[in-house]
């Protein structure tokens, strides 16, 4: 009885709760909605901006198919220290063949090995929520006007 | 019993003793049809993937690998099998092939890489033959397809156009040399010059 008067209160709560999630799914629990269509990777090879110096740099091109694991790192092989005077890549930044106690080693540290955790491609598509992020440039100008 | 087997060596040994030249000259040459019509249906019976994914080696090891690829998956539909890249499609090139797949044969038998395990143990030198095989070729099962002739680097993005109208164009690369791992997942690549 004790929890049947708990469940009982609990649903405001629920109910009102669920007015505030923003989901993506849009449809019963039950069915099976049709999956959002699949972005075009943006491919122009063009670097961008960075939004502040110590962003991880966004990867310019497509990256589909691209193995990051135990035995091979494909975009390594193309942008690690030995490969980019073959590639004309821009090489991994020198942060990256450093251990955590600021020794350089001759490969990518392994701490730094798994690219995409940092590194992201861009896909033109219309942002699902509404973004409010400054980058550092719009926060100076606004401190000095003040 | 013995005079039966001397009677049908005799009529063997010398046969045109006893037929005709003409049934004898039917005779070969409806023989030749069939053996050289069962052979060829059995070559090409050999060259489908239902055939190399029934061992299970090839279906739970590499044909589950390469079903996410560009090369069974896209959009337009054409899509590679097996043969299309492990067997050269001129004949000669084809037999020679074959002949050195016995030895796969010979692996299936013993087990040699029954397991998962023993496989991936493995794969460093079976994906290393594969890349020898086509770097001696000059990549000529991706060249069946992807003919450079026909290749309009405008069309591709700016890093493609780069390596393909220099080290692809003067011969000095082929298409192996970039485009490792691009249908099945790659052994560990230390030491592999480019990786």
């Amino acid at each position: 009885m004790r929890a049947f008067i708990l469940i009982l209160l609990l649903i405001p709560f629920t109910l009102l709760a669920e007015e505030n999630i923003a989901t993506l799914r849009n449809a019963d629990i039950s069915t099976e909605p049709d999956a959002p269509r699949m972005g075009n990777e943006e491919n122009k090879d063009l670097k961008r901006k960075r939004n502040y110096p110590m962003q991880p740099p966004t990867i310019p091109h497509k990256i589909a198919g691209y193995r990051i694991d135990l035995n091979s790192n494909k975009c390594l092989s193309c942008h690690s220290r030995r490969q980019v005077a073959d590639s004309q890549a821009p090489m991994v930044s020198v942060t990256h063949y450093m251990d955590r106690d600021g020794n350089f080693l001759a490969e990518v540290s392994p701490r730094r090995y798994f690219c995409n955790q940092c590194h992201v491609s861009q896909l033109d598509v219309k942002p699902l929520v509404e973004n409010t992020f400054q980058d550092v440039d719009a926060i100076l100008d606004e401190k000095k006007k003040k | 019993m013995l005079n039966k087997v001397k009677d049908i060596w005799q009529t063997i040994s010398h046969p045109s003793r006893y037929y005709s030249l003409g049934i004898l000259i039917i005779a070969g040459f409806v023989a030749g049809v069939i053996f050289w019509g069962g052979f060829n249906t059995v070559l090409e019976a050999t060259n489908t993937e239902t055939f190399c994914i029934s061992c299970h080696e090839m279906n739970n090891n590499v044909y589950q690998e390469l079903k996410s690829t560009i090369h069974y998956t896209n959009r337009s539909g054409v899509r590679a099998t097996c043969p299309d890249c492990h067997v050269p499609h001129d004949w000669t090139d084809k037999i020679a092939r074959k002949m050195q797949a016995s030895k796969e044969v010979w692996g299936k038998i013993f087990k040699t890489i029954s397991t998962r395990e023993k496989f991936l143990a493995k794969r460093r030198e079976l994906a290393q033959h594969e890349w020898d095989r086509l770097k001696a070729n000059d990549s000529l099962e991706c060249r069946n397809c992807h003919d450079f002739q026909y290749m309009d680097f405008t069309r591709q993005g700016k890093r493609a156009e780069e390596a393909h109208s220099t080290g692809l164009t003067n011969g000095e690369k082929t298409c192996i040399d970039c485009h490792k791992g691009i249908a099945h997942e790659l052994p560990d690549m230390a030491g592999v010059e480019g990786w």
